[in-house]
């Protein structure tokens, strides 16, 4: 885990080259490690794990030029099934880390959203009013659910690279 | 047996049985003795389990049985397919039981509130068990037969422990329903499919799969049946049916919003042992020579509230919006709580969000404008009348 923590300080400071996330691009975590280990790799491996990052809550966020973009995980997704109505914050709400702050609804369920970050709602994705099914078919993509100001930068370093996320996944899926 | 599919708060246990349901333990401890030896974990698994697996069934625990949520198709697609085409459901997990002897009917009769006497032969009805409160215990669907017992297909049942000639039936029970349900099945039936109306039932051999008992019923709002059906022969037959393009598999999640949209209560959410039937206006079920006898449980409250009003009634609920869920408060116009939803979704069908619930009386007429309040905002919503989508029941005209 020590690893992991000092990955994603390095990270950090880099910017995001790799602004998609795939699911081709990850590398097993065990690689990963073992990359983080050399200073020429750690840099491959920085610009893979800078793309996004994600909470335990299942959201992820990607900061790009100091706004952090936030959406939900695959996982996520597909937990949820047939995203049929997104309830979404008023553009200049204020949140804290882990603050509830809208909600997804499928036929089935109602899942909570919680904000990665501290900040205040910069912009909403207007597209998912007539189509929610965004969060489905391009939840890394299309179907990002707000933008925000990034008011204590160190959270982010907190939050979980992808190689630790999926590891999570795991281990709640057994 | 349906899952409460309620707000869930959180990813990964999109479906959580709220309390396990009496019937379940029932049904656990009938079930519990004949899996004894198979089962490893403390779930319980139908006959059908490691073909659900096969075929891509999202397993969740539902009431201490593992059932599919749902297959490759999605929720909404599955929902779709069943009111176009039709779909297999497993309710294997459902208790069948059979009762004997000269005076099974009154026994039956002492516990529900349907005229069972008044049945023909092969004729089933939804009834239901009351407390002495006038409380609903559970629903279920009794079948009278001709071959000499009496068939109650139980849909929850709490009478255990009675000194009875009772037989659970250790048998799988699959519902094929849709529209599309005749042209499939007719192949592999003797008996005549337009003769079979809702609600009767046949004893026969279906795609040779022999010693089946196919009732025309389901909880779809949809024509359809359930087929009782040795556990020998559910996997053969659940593929048989699959073979016709017509059929896929669909799971606990396109049930309920299925149910939902035909206005069906889900035991435990919607009826429980703190509503009568009168105030979940299934006053229907209440047989009227047993009106007059007054021999059920809690009759004695029952009957009187058949003439008057009842300080609460369940009532269907319209609106646009966030969708509207279980527990969600019910408000009269001027903003004061009047009631609450006991189980709602968005429909399919509808666009529109569907939800059944309790409300004071005064405000229970169809057309009444109300408020829901959703995350702490109000949302106008409309007293409407139930099945929020038509059924399509084959009564035989």
């Amino acid at each position: 885990m020590a690893m992991f923590v000092s990955l994603r300080c390095v990270s950090a400071n880099f910017p995001s080259v790799l602004p998609l996330f795939s699911r081709a691009a990850q590398a097993p975590s065990s690689r990963l490690l073992w990359k983080a280990c050399s200073p020429r790799t750690l840099s491959t491996a920085s610009r893979l794990s800078a793309a996004l990052k994600f909470t335990d809550k299942h959201e992820w966020v990607r900061v790009e030029g100091g706004v952090g973009t936030v959406g939900i995980s695959n996982f996520a997704q597909e937990a949820l099934g047939d995203v049929v109505y997104c309830g979404l914050p008023e553009v200049g709400a204020k949140l804290d880390q882990m603050e509830e702050f809208g909600a997804l609804e499928s036929v089935k369920a109602a899942s909570e959203l919680y904000s990665p970050l501290t900040g205040e709602v910069t912009e909403i994705n207007q597209e998912l009013a007539d189509n929610p099914g965004l969060v489905n078919k391009s939840c890394y993509e299309k179907g990002w659910l707000i933008k925000m100001t990034i008011d204590k930068p160190e959270e982010v370093d907190a939050l979980m690279d992808e190689a630790a996320y999926e590891n999570f996944i795991k281990s709640i899926d057994n | 047996m349906l899952p409460r599919m309620a707000s869930v708060s959180r990813f990964g246990f999109a479906l959580r049985v709220p309390r396990e349901s009496l019937r379940n333990v029932i049904l656990g401890a009938a079930r519990q003795e004949r899996h004894a030896s198979s089962s490893e974990s403390a779930l319980k698994k139908t006959e059908l389990f490691e073909f659900h697996q096969q075929q891509g069934g999202k397993m969740v625990e539902f009431a201490g049985w593992s059932m599919p949520v749902q297959y490759k198709d999605s929720h909404i697609n599955s929902h779709m397919h069943t009111r176009q085409h039709c779909s297999i459901f497993d309710v294997s997990h459902m208790l069948q039981t059979k009762f004997h002897g000269k005076d099974r009917v009154k026994f039956i009769e002492s516990l529900i509130v349907g005229d069972v006497a008044e049945l023909k032969d092969n004729q089933g009805t939804l009834s239901l068990f009351t407390n002495e409160r006038g409380g609903i215990k559970d629903d279920l669907i009794v079948t009278k037969t001709d071959q000499g017992y009496l068939y109650a297909k139980l849909k929850e049942f709490k009478a255990a422990g009675h000194d009875v000639d009772m037989e659970y039936l250790d048998e799988s029970l699959i519902a094929l329903q849709g529209p599309s349900m005749a042209q499939v099945l007719q192949p592999g039936l003797s008996d005549d499919l337009s003769k079979l109306t809702f609600m009767t039932s046949t004893l026969t051999s279906v795609f040779g799969i022999q010693g089946c008992r196919v009732t025309r019923c389901g909880y779809t709002g949809e024509d359809g049946v359930e087929i009782s059906v040795p556990r020998s022969g559910v996997v053969a037959l659940v593929e048989r049916l699959l073979a016709n393009s017509e059929v896929r598999l669909a799971g606990l999640g396109a049930r309920d919003s299925l149910r939902l949209e035909a206005g069906l209560c889900l035991y435990g959410n919607d009826i429980d042992e703190t509503t009568t039937p009168v105030e979940a206006t299934l006053v229907w079920t209440i047989g009227k020579r047993r009106r007059q006898t007054k021999d059920f449980p809690g009759a004695d409250i029952i009957v009187p509230q058949i003439k008057a009003k009842t300080q609460k009634k369940r009532v269907g609920l319209v609106s646009t919006g966030p969708p509207v869920r279980q527990h969600t408060p019910i408000l009269s116009p001027e903003g004061k709580k009047i009631g609450e939803v006991t189980s709602g979704c968005p429909s399919p069908c509808l666009k529109q969000n569907v939800a059944m619930g309790y409300v004071e009386a005064g405000f229970s007429k169809v057309g009444t404008p109300l408020q829901v309040e959703v995350r702490k905002k109000t949302v106008n919503a409309v007293v409407s009348k139930m099945p929020f989508v038509p059924t399509n029941y084959y009564t035989g005209q």
